[in-house]
């Protein structure tokens, strides 16, 4: 599914933000990134969702060779992307509705479809009670459920995300963590960035580490364990 | 061999549906911009109002204008065909001695008409129009002469010749006086030319004023809703998706802000018609003010939904690009 062969990436000014990347991720994997702030775990899912451009080496997203995606292609090319952020991102000035319909009003789809998406998708977080809501009448646990009903409300192949723990409680964190393993059950490629090392361990999956750009293990939980 | 017409109809079929899909997909994409634009519009209606109101006065104020031209026009082309000379006659010269003249006059190829007006007629005319009845009444005697009006075969604009005839008929014993009534029309229509001119430079200054008005106001909601532009882009919206709310918002400052001119036009002229049709009464005349018209509307419309676009447009290639999801 992801693949990067020697990847360098420096940002403009010289900052070598991540260094010769080797790294092969199958499809249907659930795989989690950690290491410290500054490490490059951001940048990693960045240039995957063609956010930043590698400098040199090569990266392989679903098929696609990430140089040869020209800039207008980009669009289409995301929509095979879920994305969730620390700070969830929502439109404060839309309802959870509409907030979960985006990717799909982007994508084009039928009123109906979009209707019947977003109700299983907010269901699956359980807040189709809450679909005519604004985001500021939820808590922060709810929230971040709406992030990840958008996120995964147009069946994307990739999930991405980044730090989505990063504001809950362990409670919470554990229960967005099940959920996101859920989506993985059903095939959908996960990707996560957290510094929660406790509980990514406990999650029993693939962890790569990061540490100053370079990749310092790339294990599973139990294996690291071990060492 | 003999399968491959088949699949090609099918090919073409499916090439077919899929054309149908994307162009009802390109549709509703854009009627769900039209009435989104509509739905952020109506979410802050009093800003929204304000800068229509603007954009409604910089398109009224040059329209006004035009109009008031127009009917300006209107008014002097009456009189632009009615070049005329009048013949003021010595005062001695009895009413019958002018009408002799002025048969005489109507012999000449260069003149096509010569009207007397009596000399009492004058006098009544100048005592209903001037308002000095009651002077007039204080004197013994009529002091005005009587007059030949003289309507010319030749053209206003040819001012040789037409002075040519007027040396000619001050040079009869009988004329005191000939006075050109046309010249100072000439001189009406170049004035309204420049007023024209004016109304022009003007009509420009407005029309960029709009533009940077909308172009203004589409930047601050650009800039009011990055963070939406930014996750639509990172959930694969294409550039033409995102700039067409904005675009769609455009529109509606010109369509809203020309609605706003016509009003403003409309009862401005509503209430100019009164006294107008008043003082043409007292110059005898049917005079009306002429209104924006349909036709002068729809102009207004397609001018104010162009501006509008345009700046819109502007806009959204300037600043739309610099935004990128972080």
């Amino acid at each position: 599914m992801i693949r990067f062969t020697n990847v360098n990436m420096a940002y403009p000014g010289g900052n070598e933000a991540l260094k010769n990347i080797n790294l092969d991720i199958a499809q249907g994997a659930m795989v989690y990134i950690t290491g410290r702030s500054g490490a490059g775990k951001s940048t990693l899912l960045r240039l995957i969702a063609l956010i930043d451009r590698h400098t040199r080496g090569q990266i392989i997203v679903n098929g696609q060779n990430l140089e040869r995606v020209r800039n207008r292609r980009i669009p289409l090319f995301r929509r095979h992307i879920g994305f969730m952020f620390q700070d969830h991102r929502l439109l404060f000035d839309r309802t959870v509705f509409d907030n979960v319909a985006l990717p799909l009003v982007i994508a084009g789809y039928r009123h109906q479809e979009i209707k019947k998406r977003v109700h299983a998708a907010l269901d699956k977080v359980s807040l189709l009670t809450k679909m005519n809501s604004y985001p500021m009448a939820l808590s922060g646990g709810e929230q971040q459920r709406v992030g990840v009903a958008r996120a995964v409300v147009h069946r994307p192949a990739l999930l991405l995300a980044d730090e989505p723990t990063g504001n809950l409680d362990p409670a919470l964190s554990w229960d967005t963590m099940k959920l996101f393993e859920q989506f993985n059950q059903v095939g959908v490629t996960v990707l996560i960035a957290s510094h929660d090392l406790d509980m990514i361990k406990r999650m029993q999956k693939r962890i790569i580490t990061l540490k100053n750009g370079r990749l310092l293990s790339n294990s599973t939980s139990s294996q690291e364990d071990s060492e | 061999m003999s399968a491959t017409p088949a699949k090609n109809t099918r090919a073409k079929k499916s090439v077919k549906t899929e054309l149908k899909r994307r162009f009802d997909m390109w549709l509703l994409q854009h009627a769900q911009a039209l009435v989104f634009s509509l739905g952020q519009y109506a979410k802050h209606p009093i800003n929204n109002l304000l800068t229509t109101a603007v954009i409604g006065i910089s398109l009224a104020l040059p329209t006004s204008f035009y109009l008031l031209l127009d009917n300006v026009r209107l008014v002097s082309s009456g009189w632009d065909g009615s070049l005329q000379v009048t013949l003021f006659l010595q005062n001695d010269v009895s009413d019958d001695d002018a009408f002799t003249i002025a048969k005489q006059l109507q012999t000449n190829q260069k003149i096509d008409d010569a009207t007397v007006i009596k000399r009492a007629d004058a006098l009544a005319e100048y005592q209903t129009l001037s308002g000095f009845a009651d002077a007039l009444d204080a004197l013994d005697e009529n002091p005005l002469p009587a007059v030949i009006i003289v309507h010319p075969t030749l053209d206003s604009a040819d001012e040789k010749d037409i002075a040519a005839l007027i040396t000619e008929l001050e040079k009869l014993p009988e004329v005191d006086n000939a006075q050109y009534d046309s010249q100072w029309i000439n001189r009406l229509l170049y004035l309204l030319d420049i007023v024209n001119r004016v109304i022009i430079i003007l009509s420009t200054l407005l029309a960029l004023a709009v533009l940077l008005i909308v172009g203004n106001t589409i930047r601050l909601a650009i800039f009011n809703r990055r963070a939406e532009i930014e996750i639509t882009k990172l959930f694969g919206g294409t550039d033409s998706f995102i700039q067409r709310p904005f675009l769609y918002s455009g529109l509606w400052y010109g369509i809203f802000g020309s609605l706003i001119a016509w009003l403003l036009i409309t009862v401005s002229m509503q209430m100019l018609r009164g006294p107008v049709k008043q003082m043409a009464n007292l110059y005898a005349s049917d005079f009306e003010l002429i209104g924006l018209g349909i036709g002068n509307s729809l102009m207004m419309l397609g001018i104010g939904v162009t501006l509008g676009l345009i700046g819109s447009w502007i806009s959204v290639k300037r600043h739309l690009r610099a935004i990128e999801p972080v």
